[in-house]
Parts: structure tokens; sequence; C-alpha cells
């Protein structure tokens, strides 16, 4: 037991997600002190993370089934920031729609425990366990706001589709521990017989159900009527953490397990790859509503992430590392304007919504302005840098096809990009909207556009923070 | 070598920018942030005057150098200059401050965005004509897309929505490709800094490819026939400070690129590649005047007639010989200050009747004289006239081609006649001819404003038409240096 401090993180989420859950049956009008709470919970536990696993290389616990290491650390910790983020700037959405409720941060903590589980999970049964933890606590909060038809809509869609792939992916790993022997991924790889074709079926499974929580082109189709759905501070949650996690474990599998069969799932993952960038970049286009363009544009850049990952070597999963990291400070500053989009006690969020809000709005406009070149990926904007080292690990393995393909989704994607910004600075001007924001989104709007506005001066930060990973 | 004075080019806008964007845009100090702007630039104007005066002449190493590590083991932030570069620098420190003055009637919202985007601008300018690392390049040369955009999307005329898309997409889609070959470049000689790419050299295997990657994007940015379709439209919706910028010192960019990389980079693909760069130009000259001669619209002529004038700079540039560089460069020097000088003349009637269209003027000469002086002048010297700027570059251009193709030579001389024939027809139907609109006797002549910025323009075109001097002395030696370094790796290859 001389191990336990390692994974104090989860043990002390796990019992504050308890706590929290008798506080509010027992205390009445609870909400805003669980609120508090989790605040808390998420910081410290970022904070446990930090001090305890950082800086450790790689240990391996519990009969080689959960693995720490650097990997893992920096992903709950950026699981963790982003996940506190979300809870910080929600309330007033909620209090809104008068949904403010004791469950919406339990349920919030709950999924980032799940997460937290597959990010460190060395073993097909410990992952599946923290997969489905956090897929039924989403399930619910995408219905949160269960007074309104399209909440309800979309969680019943994400639940019925996702346990489809939860199938998929279920029956992957039974495929590969039939042939292999063993739920262990160390002992998989060592297990691995490339010549065994019913092995590549079950590659091909676990990809397929995986590629499906991270909404990568061809299982993308639940996306955007989630996300459209949903309450839109848990659309801001679908679009960062769980793609966190599910990227860490996509790394995890292909670069552990299925190492050796790197000639297979490198033509799955370029064919996944260039289908999310062109399919996101185009079908971006017609959108009307934010969220659904917002859920295309997301992707779309999953389809960057996951070329970096298709490159099959560290610099790859660095760069991928990178993108995701950047794409979600983006996102984050793009969901705080949407979530300062209310009058009169009503959000919107129609493309059409934006026109003119330079004139009454210039410091928020000119913030999305900046957001956005940098999610099309302009320079001297973070967007760049991102696509810049995605593309550079690319190159590095001579996959000249999947940059160039890559580099002209940017300029499709460019289109709808700048046809927001020529909703918001040239068109006529609307009747403005509420100015009396809570601090905290204005605070995360602020922050974020000053991180992707000066990115550029101190890029190596992020790059030595991330070249610690090391993977193969 | 202490002050990092390159540095200081490229910050000093963005400093002043700054400072307006904190200041707020009330009616009563327009005046006020206008002088901020104008201050600016001004300093920045004579910093750079500074910076000829200590440039040394007799070297063509790069000079002002400053290398930072940027993102370690990846890329170095470098700058400097050497004779090629250095008088773009000075014609961007140029020409923006006299973009703000102009900016008086035509900019009539927002003036504080407007300035802001200018300086911006201005900025990364400064930062593509000094950079001496590929991928800083690359960030200035694309990072420029962003406040044009802006520029002629917010303050352009009509169509601008359309204009400013087609603008941007159409660089953007150059552009990418440059990008992958500038990745490619680091994965093959381990380097992107241009100083140690001129000693390293490129295999001539990979020479071709990213030859045609980077003339994709320069051919965009020049532009050259057949991508040559945005810069009308652009021109014509973008206001006037934009339109000058635009002419002024943006389509310089590509060609300062094709001199800098594609010469200096790629020798024996540019060797391979020069009877496609000849074609396209003499296509475009000829194509493209022939175009103007029919427009009707004052700002669309003078449109086409850029893109045929960079018809000849490219040409200039291929033939690589020390005349044809020389005479590009002055070419594009020439062209930058009387294609803005143009554009001011056409906003100058613009604000006063709201029309660019040819046939709403005629017979102004007696209402607006001063005007029409100025007016003259430009003309003659886009038309090439001896005594003008413009006459010195293309008449250097077309001696070094006339020494490499002939029927090259010929064409283009023609493309010369037919040039002539637009900018004189131009200015007859404006200023000459029957006084039929009554509208235009109400005119009033230059203010003093607009007056001093078409002097100022107007001085250097005729001091560097009398007297080259100055500009080829500065160019001599980095050219020569240039051509030498082609030579040797072409011979050595074959």
């Amino acid at each position: 037991m001389n191990n336990i401090e390692l994974i104090l993180p989860e043990i002390f989420i796990s019992l504050s997600i308890m706590f929290l859950l008798i506080l509010g049956v027992f205390k009445k009008n609870s909400s805003k002190i669980i609120h508090n709470i989790s605040l808390l919970v998420l910081l410290i536990t970022a904070v446990i993370t930090f001090n305890e696993t950082l800086s450790i290389k790689q240990i391996i616990l519990f009969n080689d089934s959960f693995v720490i290491d650097y990997l893992s650390s920096f992903m709950k910790i950026i699981t963790l920031i982003a996940a506190f983020v979300v809870l910080l700037i929600s309330s007033n959405y909620l209090r809104t729609f008068k949904i403010f409720k004791i469950e919406y941060p339990i349920l919030i903590l709950s999924s980032v425990l799940g997460m937290m589980v597959m990010i460190s999970s060395n073993d097909l049964i410990v992952f599946y366990m923290g997969l489905e933890l956090q897929s039924l606590a989403l399930y619910v909060l995408a219905t949160f706001n269960r007074d309104q038809l399209k909440s309800s809509e979309a969680g019943l869609k994400y639940f019925v589709l996702s346990a489809l792939s939860s199938g998929l992916l279920l029956y992957g790993c039974s495929l590969t521990y039939g042939f292999t022997g063993s739920t262990n991924f160390n002992v998989i790889a060592t297990q691995f017989d490339a010549n065994e074709y019913a092995l590549t079926f079950g590659i091909v499974f676990i990809l397929v159900g995986l590629a499906f929580k991270i909404s990568a082109v061809p299982f993308h189709m639940w996306a955007p009527d989630v996300y459209e759905g949903s309450p839109t501070s848990v659309t801001l949650f679908f679009t960062m953490v769980p793609k966190i996690a599910a990227l860490t474990v996509f790394i995890r599998f292909l670069y552990v397990p299925f190492l050796n069969l790197i000639d297979q799932w490198q033509m799955i993952l370029v064919f996944l790859s260039i289908a999310s960038m062109l399919f996101g970049a185009i079908a971006a286009i017609g959108q009307k509503n934010l969220k659904r363009l917002i859920a295309y544009s997301s992707i779309s850049h999953i389809g960057y992430a996951l070329a970096g990952l298709a490159t099959g070597s560290n610099d790859g999963i660095q760069s991928s590392v990178i993108y995701i990291t950047i794409y979600i400070i983006m996102n984050l500053g793009f969901f705080s304007c949407l979530l300062m989009m209310k009058r009169n006690n009503i959000y919107y969020e129609e493309i059409d919504d934006l026109s003119g809000l330079s004139k009454n709005h210039p410091l928020l406009s000119i913030s999305l302005l900046l957001i956005l070149f940098s999610l099309a990926g302009i320079p001297p904007l973070a967007g760049f840098f991102a696509k810049f080292y995605i593309f550079k690990s690319v190159i590095e393995q001579s996959m000249y096809f999947l940059a160039i393909v890559g580099l002209l989704s940017t300029v499709i994607a460019a289109f709808y990009y700048l046809r927001i910004i020529k909703i918001m600075y040239f068109d006529e001007e609307k009747d403005g909207y509420d100015k009396d924001h809570s601090l905290w989104l204005k605070l995360s709007l602020t922050v974020s556009t000053v991180l992707i506005l000066m990115y550029f001066i101190f890029p190596s930060q992020l790059i030595d923070a991330v070249s610690k990973i090391n993977i193969i | 070598m202490n002050f990092p004075i390159l540095s200081s080019l490229i910050l000093l806008p963005s400093i002043g920018a700054l400072f307006l964007f904190f200041t707020k845009s009330k009616s009563e100090n327009k005046i006020t942030v206008k002088y901020v702007a104008l201050f600016t630039s001004l300093v920045n104007f004579f910093l750079s005057i500074y910076l000829w005066f200590l440039f040394d002449q007799t070297t063509s190493a790069f000079q002002f150098v400053e290398d930072r590590i940027w993102i370690e083991g990846l890329i170095n932030y470098k700058v400097g200059v050497d004779g090629i570069s250095i008088l773009f620098i000075i014609l961007t420190t140029f020409i923006t401050p006299l973009c703000i003055v102009s900016v008086n009637n035509s900019v009539t919202k927002r003036l504080n965005e407007f300035l802001i985007a200018i300086l911006i601008m201005e900025t990364f300018m400064i930062g593509v004509f000094c950079s001496l690392d590929l991928v800083v390049f690359y960030l200035f040369f694309e990072a420029g897309l962003i406040p044009m955009f802006l520029i002629i999307g917010i303050w352009g005329g009509e169509r601008r929505v359309y204009s400013a898309f087609k603008f941007f997409l159409f660089t953007l889609l150059g552009s990418v490709l440059m990008l992958v070959a500038i990745i490619s470049i680091y994965w093959i000689t381990g380097t992107t800094d241009v100083v140690q790419l001129y000693e390293l050299g490129i295999d001539t295997k990979y020479q071709n490819l990213l030859w045609l990657a980077f003339f994709s994007s320069f051919a965009v940015k020049t532009p050259m026939w057949p991508v040559h379709t945005w810069l009308p439209d652009a021109h014509v919706e973008a206001p006037t400070a934009g339109s000058v910028l635009l002419a002024a010192i943006l389509l310089k960019m590509a060609g300062y690129g094709f001199i800098r990389f594609s010469l200096g980079l790629f020798p024996s693909a540019s060797e391979i590649f020069t009877p496609l760069i000849y074609t396209l130009s003499v296509v475009a000259i000829i194509f493209t005047s022939l175009i103007a001669l029919m427009q009707e619209d004052m700002k669309k002529l003078i449109a086409y007639s850029s893109v045929a004038h960079m018809g000849f700079v490219t040409i200039g540039i291929f033939t690589i010989q020390q005349q044809g560089i020389e005479g590009s460069i002055i070419q594009m020097i020439s062209h930058g200050l009387v294609s803005a000088a143009l554009f001011l003349c056409v906003g100058v009637v613009y604000d006063r009747m709201h029309s660019r269209l040819i046939t709403t003027y005629g017979g102004v000469v007696t209402i607006i004289p001063k005007y029409a002086i100025l007016f003259m002048v430009f003309t003659l010297a886009a038309l090439g006239l001896p005594g003008t700027s413009g006459f010195v570059g293309e008449f250097l251009i077309l001696m070094a081609v006339f020494k490499d193709n002939f029927l090259v030579a010929v064409l283009a001389s023609l493309g010369v006649i037919i040039g002539a024939a637009y900018m004189l027809w131009l200015y007859k139907r404006v200023i000459f001819g029957k006084l039929i609109n009554s509208e235009l006797k109400k005119m009033i002549d230059l203010n003093k404003s607009e007056a001093f910025t078409l002097i100022c323009l107007a001085i250097p075109t005729l001091y560097f038409g009398f007297y080259p001097e100055p500009l080829i002395n500065t160019i001599e030696v980095s050219i020569n240096d240039l051509i030498d370094t082609y030579n040797f790796s072409v011979a050595s290859k074959q």
C-alpha cells in the first residue's frame, strides 16, 4: 500500500462525490454550496495530481492495470482545469434555465473521475469501467435541461448511439482478449501475432468505438445534434473534456498494445483524419446555428489531432497533445462569447444573432475575431502554431498527401470562420446584449484571448511541457 | 550592433496601435487619434531613413542581424537587411504615413480601428521584408491577411464582402503549399535559416517541387495571370488607403519573395521554370493591358495596369542578370510610388463626386488645375516616360530581356505601347474634353493635405527618374552577389 499517494487524486475525487451526494440529500437548497465545493474539489485534485504524479516517469500499479506516467498526469491536469473552468462559467446559464441543481456539479465530477480512470488505464477492463462511468454521467448531462424537447432528444440520441459504439468496442476488446489471452496492454503487446486476422478485426472494432467517442468522421453523426440540443454549458463540456480523455486512450491503445500493427492502423487513422478534416470543414459551411457549427468545427479539429497520431512517432503524439491543448483554450474563448450572448434572460445561438456585434460590443467582438482567426489557423495566433506542429510531424514522416489535404481543408474551413467575422463586422447591427456578465465569464474570455494572442511570444513553454511525453 | 533597430521598426507601429486601442474613439478626439498614428508612422519612417544612412553599401552580407532563439531547436527569430530588402522597408515606412494623411474624408466611420489596422499592417509588412527565417517570413506573410481582410471588408464599397473573401481565400490557398514546402525544407536540410540555407544549398532533386510550392504562393500575391482576378475586385472595393497599401506594398512582397527565395534557394529550379514565368508574364502584360483599355472604372483600370506592371517585374527577375533584377526592384519601388499616387488621385475625385466611372468626368482641367498637373505627372510615370522612375525600371528590364529572349522582349515592349495608350486615354477622358456633367463645376481643387501627399509622392518619382543612382548603389552589390551564387550553383550542378 505504499503507492497509495499515486492514486490519491482519484480517491479524493470519489470520496468527494460521495460526500457531496450525501450533503445534497440531507441539506435543503444546497446547490450553491455544492457548486462551490465541487469547484474546490476539482482545483485540489488538480493540485494533488500536479504534486504527486507529474514528476513520475512511469509506474504501473495494481497488477499492471493502472499506469501513471507523464502523459496521464498532463492529460489529467488539463481535464481537471477544463472541467473547473466549465463549472466556473456555467452557473449563470444554469440559473437562467432554472437547472442550477446539485446533480450538475456531481455529474461533472463523476464523469471527470471516469475520464481519469480512462486516462490511466493499462487494462481493457479498467479502461471500459472508466469509459462507462464517464459516458453514463454524460448521457444525463446532455438531457439536463429536461423541460426542453431538444435536450431530451439529444440525451436519448447520445445514449442509443453511444451504447451501440460501446458494444462494438466491447466486442473488439473480447476479440483481442480471446486471441492474446490477456486484458493487460503490455501483455497484449507481447502476445500480438500480426498474422492473426481476427486480431485485426479486434483493432478495427476498438478503433471504431473510440472514433465514435471523439466524433471522428464517419462516426460523427451524433455530434451536431447532441451539441445543439444540450444546454450550452454542457456543450462546452462535451467539446473539450471528453475529447482529452478519448485522445489519451487513443494514444495509449495505438502505441502500447497495438504498436506492432502500425501498418494496419495507420491506414485507418489516415482515413479517419482526412475524412474528419474535410467533412468537418465542408459541412460547417451551411450551418446557421453556432453550436452546430462548432460541432462540425470540432470534428475537423479532431481530424488534425488524429493526423498527428497517424504519424506513428513521438513527435506526432506530442504535436497532437499540443493541438488539443490549444484547441481547448480556443474553444473556451468561443463558448465564453456564446454564453455572453444573452438578452432579457434569453440566450441567442444563431449565427445571425451576431450581426453587427462589433458596434455594440467592440471588446467582445475583437476577442471573438481573434479566436476565430486562431481557429482558422492564421498566424501569428496560437491556432497556427498548433497546426504547424502537426504538419511538421506529418511531413517528417513524408505523409505529404495528408499534409496537403489538411492544409487545403484549412482553407475551406477559413471560409466559414470568415463568414462569422463578416456577420460581426460587416453587417448591420442589432440590439445589444446584456453587459452584466459574471466576473468569471469575463475572466475566462480575457485569459483565453490573451493566451491565443500572446502565444507566439512564449511558444517554448508548452513544447517543453509536452516534450516529456514519451510513449514509444 | 547593440540597438535592435529592425525589431524596433517592426514593433513600433504595433505599439502605436496598442495605444490607439486604449483610447476611446469619440468624435472630438478624432484628430488626436490621427496624430498619434501619424506620429508613430513618421517616427518609423525616420528610423528607416536612419537605417539607410547606417547601411553599408559595399557588402552583400546581411546587416543589423538579430538572432534569437524562439522555439528551441526549431525556429529562430532572425531578422536582417541587405541591399534588396532595405528599399522595400523604406517604401513601406514612406507610404504608411501618407496613407494615414489621406484617410481624411474617405473613412468616416470607425477611424480608430482603421488606423489600428493600418499600423498593424505596417508591422507585418516590415516583418516580411526583414525576416531571415522561412517560418518567420511565413508568419508575417500570412498575418497580413487579417488586417487587410478587415480593411476591405469594413471600410470597402458595395461589393466589399465578396472582394474581401476572394482576397483572403485566394491568398490563403496560395500560401498553404508554401507552408508545406517550408516544413519540407526544414526536414531536408535541418534548418529554416535563410542565411544558412544560402550556404548549404538544397539538393537539386527536391528543388522543382519546392519552387512550385513557393511559386503558387507568390504567383497569387504578385498577382500573375491567371490567378490575378482577386486584385481588381479587392482594389475596387477597398477604401483609398487600403488600395494604396495593397498596390504599393503588398504586391511587392511577392516580387521580393521571388528574388529572395525562388532565385536564392532554388537556382536550378529557377532556371528550369524561367520559360513558364516568361510566358505567364507576357500573357499578363498584353492580356491585362488590353483589359485595362476597356475599363469603365478608374480604379479597376489602375488595378489591371498593376498586374501588367508586375508582369514586367517578374520578367526582369527571371532574366537573372544584373540589369534585369535591378530594373525589377526599381520598377517595384516606382510602381509603389506611382500606383499609390494614382489610387490617391482616384480617391480625390471620388471623395468629391462619389463616382469612379470615367464617363462621369471629362473637361475638369479648368476646374481643378492643380489636380490635373499632378495627375499628369503620375500618368506619365505610369507609362514610363523618360525622366520618371517608371522609365528607369522598364528600360533596364527590357535591356536585360533583349539579351535573353528576343521574342519576349518584343512582346513586352508591345505591352509598353498599350500601357501608354490606356493611361493617356484615361487621362484624356477624365481631364480634357468637353465639360458635359454640370455637377463637376462644384468640384474643389486639391486641399492642403491632398496636395501634400501627392507632392510627397511626385518628388521621389521624378528624382529617381532623373537620378536613380542612390537606388542602384544600394542594391548593386547584393544583386551582384546573388547572381554570382546563382551562376555558381547552376554551373556546379551541370
